[in-house]
């Protein structure tokens, strides 16, 4: 097997000093490889947006190391870090976090404009984006004048629109109803069955059932890890998912599996534009 | 991502708060003005006081008495001032004018009169000598002055007074029970402090002495140099002159006269006026002081929001050194923007008299005002910028 997208070991994050400390993880260790699914499930404080954000570069653990892509993310430098954020990983917030006043479809450019994307593409490829999420009626509005659902898959949107290798995604259907949601986790199955890593968090066990992988965390430590579906075939969710896209006419927005092996960028790699 | 694009998403984070975007330029525009237009105030003022002490004649040297020391008489009589009109000794002298005045002379025509406060005996040498030019008609001559003439040229003021709506000249008016013909009027001047420079009477020398003040000494011998750079010149070979007349001890300190001239009034007032200057600058730089905390305000206040944006950002995949230009370029559009229209609105302001001071605008006060005011804008847009760029992107986030 080729290296993992995603190794963690002993991982331990403690926040605060004195009376107030509170330990989010309490030694995580756990392997990724290329094209798994994993969907981490626990109760609410267990530690799910802790491991998160430091599997997503945001947030350093307090002790434990952490390969991406087989590079020690502690040694990289401020450039290689921003680098890897919007090449490599597509990170959805649990709160979002779209800049204000700023039209839904330039919230999704951002990444893009930071890849040296030139204007013309980059609005393209932003309203196909918000296409997928079923909000391009919305990509002049604002985040505020978008419902918390929206405001969701706008964000979706931002994470998928680079066509990263790696997908981060903190409860992305936390907020939206069946139908928006089966939408979102749709999506997530073709950007696996294209062969991308995809992480997600969830409170919802018909979400985590859909992953190949499931990660139950409790109190910052990891209490089951099993797999649930083959790493190299696609999701269960696909061909319930492709049955479905048949009956209503193939509204197919994701890279699909008959397109061959997407490519996959790594750190430092160059983005084929 | 080119610069121009660095600079659109400037232009679209400036537009995105147009509110505050409005206050830091307004903060600015107003420190700007007010620097430029407070030291335009000053310098006006110290350029008015100038003006009017170079048109009292900046060639001229005025000798007085002033009754102490010398040996013998301490007067200055109408020989010394003859002995001025020497081109061996005081070669840097082109007039001297004696002058002998009085006070509160009583004009009479026709039934009214009219108290000239200072009525002036000299020669024709006087008129350009003290910068007084004769408006109407004619200065009295030389020869007037030999034969004792009673002919007189009066000011704006005594002319109004006497002949109100009839030509003055040729008239003959009675002072000190002599009958003077008026042959001309001087031109009108403008007054130095409470003095009325126009409420005067100029008559021949001899003709004064004879009727009015006697033939005592002078009041005042009036010197014209050749040229302003010869005033000093002149000043000192008047000195020598004057101190073998009246027998001064060099070594003595105190002489019985005393010399003034124009420039040296206008150090002493140029002095006064850079005080004042100096005064208004440092209220103007006060205030730009108070703008650039305003700024400051404006840009803490949104430092939150601002920081959690930086934190989106950056968590997107923008490098450090991306978003330092970016609110870089904000801030410097916000305060290259908010001086122009400050110069501007000083610019505006100045071509209006301020406190009865037509402002004079100092061209390094605008270098100076904008300059400060792009540093503060600058700094005080770019720290808290360059703090969050900082922050690793999730406290950044978190930021409250
Ligand atoms: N910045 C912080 N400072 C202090 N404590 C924190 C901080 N962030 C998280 N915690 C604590 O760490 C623990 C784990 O938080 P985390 O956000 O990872 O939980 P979570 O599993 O994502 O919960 P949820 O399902 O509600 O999102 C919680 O007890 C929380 O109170
Ligand atoms: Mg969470």
């Amino acid at each position: 097997m080729t290296r993992p997208v995603l190794q963690v070991t002993g991982l331990t994050k403690i926040y605060g000093q004195g009376e107030a400390t509170v330990h989010a993880l309490r030694g995580v260790s756990a392997v990724v490889h290329r094209g798994d699914y994993v969907a981490i499930m626990g109760s609410s404080g267990s530690g799910k947006s802790t491991l998160m954000n430091i599997l997503g570069a945001l947030d350093i653990p307090t002790s434990g190391r952490y390969l991406l892509d087989g590079v020690d993310v502690s040694r990289l430098s401020d450039g290689q870090l921003a680098l890897a954020r919007n090449r490599l990983i597509g990170f959805i917030f649990q709160s979002f976090n779209l800049i204000p006043r700023t039209s839904a479809v330039a919230n999704v450019e951002l990444p893009l404009a930071y890849a040296g994307v030139r204007p013309g593409q980059r609005r393209r490829r932003a309203m196909e984006a918000l296409d997928v999420v079923g909000l391009a009626g919305r990509a002049d509005h604002e985040p505020n004048q978008l419902s918390g659902g929206q405001q969701q898959r706008v964000a979706v949107a931002r994470a998928l629109v680079t066509e990263p290798a790696l997908l981060l995604a903190d409860e992305p259907t936390g907020n939206l109803d069946s139908k928006s949601t089966d939408d979102v986790l749709q999506v997530f199955d073709d950007l696996s069955t294209a062969g991308r890593t995809i992480v997600i968090i969830t409170h919802e066990d018909e979400v985590g059932a859909r992953a190949k992988r499931l990660i139950r965390l409790v109190d910052g430590s990891i209490v089951t890890d099993q797999r649930q579906s083959p790493i190299h075939l696609p999701p269960v969710g696909a061909a319930i998912a492709h049955q479905s896209v048949a009956d209503a006419g193939g509204h197919i927005r994701a890279r699909r599996p008959d397109a061959g092996p997407a490519p996959v960028h790594t750190v430092g790699g160059r983005h084929p534009q | 991502m080119n610069f121009f694009e660095v600079v659109r998403f400037s232009l679209r984070g400036l537009s995105a708060n147009k509110l505050r975007s409005a206050l830091t330029m307004l903060g600015i525009l107003i420190g700007v003005a007010a620097v430029i237009l407070l030291v335009a105030v000053g310098n006006g003022s110290a350029q008015a006081i100038s003006d009017r002490i170079e048109a009292l004649g900046t060639n001229t040297i005025t000798v007085m008495s002033t009754g102490r020391g010398g040996s013998s008489s301490t007067a200055l009589t109408k020989e010394m001032a003859d002995a001025l009109t020497d081109p061996e000794l005081a070669p840097d002298v082109r007039s001297v004018s004696p002058v002998v005045s009085a006070s509160s002379a009583t004009m009479t025509y026709e039934g009214s009169d009219h108290a000239v406060a200072t009525f002036v005996g000299t020669t024709p040498s006087w008129f350009s000598a003290s910068t007084t030019p004769v408006g109407r008609g004619a200065a009295f001559s030389d020869d007037d002055v030999d034969q004792g003439r009673r002919v007189v040229v009066v000011g704006q003021t005594v002319a109004e007074e006497l002949f109100p709506g009839v030509d003055p000249i040729d008239k003959q008016v009675t002072v000190g029970g002599a009958l003077f013909t008026i042959v001309g009027v001087l031109a009108e001047k403008s007054s130095t402090g409470f003095n009325d420079a126009n409420d005067t009477a100029v008559a021949p020398l001899t003709a004064v002495q004879q009727v009015l003040t006697g033939y005592g000494a002078l009041t005042s011998i009036i010197v014209e140099a050749a040229s302003p750079e010869k005033v000093d010149a002149a000043q000192s070979e008047v000195s020598t002159i004057l101190d073998q007349k009246l027998d001064v001890d060099a070594s003595s300190g105190s002489t019985p006269y005393r010399i003034q001239n124009a420039s040296s009034l206008l150090e002493t007032q140029t002095e006064t006026a850079d005080t004042f200057t100096t005064l208004l600058g440092a209220v103007a730089a006060i205030s730009l002081l108070v703008g650039g905390i305003g700024i400051t305000n404006i840009m803490l206040v949104t430092v939150t929001e601002r920081t959690r944006e930086i934190g989106i950002r950056k968590a997107l995949g923008a490098p450090r050194r991306l978003i330092l230009t970016q609110f870089l370029i904000e801030a410097s559009l916000l305060s290259v923007l908010g001086g122009a229209l400050g110069v501007a609105a000083a610019l505006i302001g100045s071509q209006f008299e301020i406190v009865g001071v037509k402002p004079v605008i100092v061209p390094s006060s605008i270098g100076y005002a904008v300059g400060v005011s792009i540093a503060i804008g600058l700094f005080f847009g770019g720290l808290p910028a360059a703090r969050a760029a900082r922050l690793r992107p999730i406290d950044a986030l978190r930021y409250e």
